[in-house]
């Protein structure tokens, strides 16, 4: 593998990116808990480095489809957090005027096509989306991320063939932090999953999703790939949810063990091995960390004030926008 | 009503459906559920806990996320001697089963000229107002309801839901089984003992004179809370739930709208094309002569349902909304 070599801007910027969306949902969860937020969300904590990694080796204008687990997909593409939070309290400032909210954040100016709550949902979208980008020759790759759990489901192996087949530039991104909600991947998938790709001619392989450094990498080789018009790819970062599947999902020891958690809480925490790298080669120090920190706490306070005290949408909302 | 008299123990509609699938697999060897996080995690809403420690994996299956794909596996197995209960988390997901449900299993018996049959239940939900947005939130029980083949099943008490669900496992045909999600922690009175309701007996839940609501699922309770706030302005309503939207008892709600003379059919689905249309249809056909005022429909406005909480709520009829319909319809 002949990964490109990441320098040190770059991978601060990425820690910066991962300290946003690891402080976004930790606040989530603190709306939730406080009953201030409707409904429930699903929260990335333990997944940033993935999408940081995938969509910084993007370009702005790329695209990306999202899932249920979407927010960090969302805010490393570029979303707003202050949009955001509104979204997420159903306020007319948000990026969808509230009629999404959490699992449905969409927003093209920053080439995010959509945030999908039915699982595998948005596969067909993103091939069609590259299947636009190889038409229009706009040189755009699509990033297609789901969850593992997503490998159930037979449209994702009907568009990854039709990709193969037709050439598309779409990367389908697994994130397997090998649940399904509550059920264990090895109970969900048979065989090898990295050995179901190839059998269309899709490329596949694996990255420890928990370095941004690895992630960035390989997605900035099979975007190149896909560019070039050598077609689509398959990447499975393996990864963990150091929550619940969603925020009410406090009782967690039935399907996964504490120490299981705690385990990849102390020893596979994206944002302590990106920490690690920056400070063992002097890029920054502690306290530079500290400052970035600080800052992205700051924001963080702001957005969610703004998102507090926005309104919620007019109820004539609720009939605009059901046709173009 | 006959279940008031007997019953004094009371369950939620949640626990009623667990007792008839547990009654029923006790009963039947052949009986088995199977769906996403049904055995340990007990479903995503809790409803099932405790039956995979009764009855094993081998009958409390846990499945990948793949419901087209199980539901077919409960086709073939409806057909061949076992007798499925799949269990499709969010009605949304009719959107992924409806090759396997509308084209295989609703029609291996008219197909095959009468020899192939399929007993299974689809068990799923619908209902809207919990801030889960327009693919978690759907009430698409009009899409199985336009099928010949299928019956459609639609409980709004607990034991409404055990006597429904038990003939509904019983029976020999695929039967769609709706449970709204809303209604799950709802009490009322459960008998212990192993009773069933026929599909296709439609329930007087309220008698009235002035005015008949028909009711659908939870909008039953919305219908009766608007009861008694017509019992305020001295209107007296009588709610009808048709129980099984097919088989239909057009019977029971033709006698009923006689009786009355004005008619608000309420039902969660859209109304275009959907229930209250079908149910407005029948009513017209069948009691016009004696009708007061034209049948008003309520449901689902047509829109996809927002998260926004205040544009969800305008979505959904409510006591008050059927309330003023009714005070409308009857010239108040
Ligand atoms: C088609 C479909 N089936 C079931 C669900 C309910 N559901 C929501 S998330 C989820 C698990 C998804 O697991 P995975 O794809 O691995 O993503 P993760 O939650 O682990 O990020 C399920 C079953 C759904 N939203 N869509």
């Amino acid at each position: 593998m002949s990964d490109v070599a990441i320098d040190n801007k770059l991978l601060l910027r990425m820690y910066r990116r991962m300290v946003m969306i690891r402080l976004f949902e930790e606040q989530v969860n603190d709306l939730y808990t406080r009953a201030l937020m409707p409904g429930l969300a699903h929260l990335y904590i333990g997944e940033e480095a993935i999408a940081v990694g995938v969509c910084e080796a993007l370009r702005s204008d790329d695209y990306i489809t999202s899932t249920h687990r979407g927010h960090g997909h969302c805010l490393a593409k570029g979303a707003a957090i202050d949009r955001m939070f509104a979204e997420l309290l159903g306020k007319e400032a948000g990026y969808c005027k509230g009629k999404g909210g959490s699992m449905h954040i969409a927003d093209p100016d920053t080439g995010n096509l959509g945030a999908n709550a039915i699982v595998a949902g948005s596969a067909g979208i993103a091939t069609g989306a590259a299947f636009s980008s190889k038409r229009l020759g706009n040189g755009r790759v699509t990033v297609c991320f789901f969850g593992e759990g997503a490998l159930g489901q037979g449209v994702v192996y009907e568009v990854m063939n039709m990709a193969a087949l037709w050439k598309l530039p779409v990367i389908y991104v697994c994130e397997n932090n090998m649940y399904n909600e509550y059920t264990h991947v090895s109970e969900a998938a048979a065989g090898d999953i990295l050995a179901r790709g190839p059998a269309f001619g899709v490329p596949s392989e694996s990255v420890d999703g928990q370095d941004v450094r690895a992630v960035y990498s390989v997605t900035q080789r099979l975007a190149e790939r896909a560019r070039r018009g050598e077609g689509p790819s398959f990447l499975m970062a393996n990864t963990y949810r150091f929550m619940g599947h969603h925020v009410g999902d406090i009782s967690r020891e039935y399907y996964r063990s504490k120490q299981e958690e705690q385990t990849w809480k102390s020893e596979r925490d994206p944002i302590k091995v990106a920490t690690e790298a920056i400070l063992s080669q002097n890029i920054a120090d502690r306290a530079a960390l500290g400052r970035i920190q600080a800052e992205v706490k700051a924001e963080i306070e702001k957005a969610v004030q703004f998102a507090m005290a926005a309104p919620y949408p007019n109820v004539d909302e609720v009939e605009q926008d059901v046709y173009a | 009503m006959p279940e008031t008299a007997v019953a004094v123990r009371e369950l939620t509609l949640g626990e009623a459906v667990r007792e008839a699938l547990a009654e029923e697999m006790r009963r039947d060897p052949r009986v088995f559920i199977m769906g996403e996080d049904v055995a340990e995690a007990g479903t995503a809403f809790k409803v099932l806990g405790g039956l995979v420690q009764e009855f094993g994996t081998d009958r409390v299956l846990d499945t990948p996320i793949s419901e087209a794909g199980f539901t077919g596996i409960g086709v073939g197995a409806g057909m061949t001697g076992m007798r499925p209960v799949v269990d499709i988390m969010f009605g949304d997901f009719a959107g992924l089963i409806m090759d396997q449900m509308a084209n295989q299993a609703a029609k291996i018996h008219y197909m095959s000229g009468g020899k192939w049959k399929c007993s299974m239940v689809l068990r799923t939900t619908l209902g809207a107002t919990r801030r889960s947005a327009a693919q978690h939130s759907q009430s698409l029980h009009a899409w199985f309801c336009h099928i010949p083949g299928l019956k459609v099943v639609m409980p709004s008490t607990p034991y409404d839901a055990k006597g429904l669900l038990k003939s509904a496992i019983r029976d020999d045909n695929p039967v769609v089984f709706y449970e709204d999600k809303m209604m799950y922690k709802l009490k009322g009175p459960v008998p212990e003992d192993d009773y069933t309701i026929p599909l296709g007996v439609a329930d007087v839940k309220r008698a009235g004179d002035d005015i008949t609501i028909i009711a659908t699922s939870s909008m039953v309770q919305v219908a009766l809370g608007a009861a008694k706030l017509l019992e305020e302005h001295g209107v007296s309503a009588e709610v009808v739930d048709p129980r099984t939207l097919w088989p239909l008892d057009e019977k029971t709600l033709i006698d009923s709208a006689r009786k009355t003379s004005r008619v608000i059919v309420v039902d969660e689905g859209y109304g275009r094309y959907g229930v209250t249309a079908e149910l407005a249809a029948m009513i017209q056909e069948n009691a016009f002569f004696d009708l007061e005022a034209p049948v008003k429909r309520m449901g689902a406005m047509h829109v996809p349902i927002p998260f926004s909480p205040p544009l969800e709520d305008a979505t959904v009829p409510t006591e008050r909304t059927v309330c003023e319909a009714a005070l409308a319809l009857c010239g108040k």
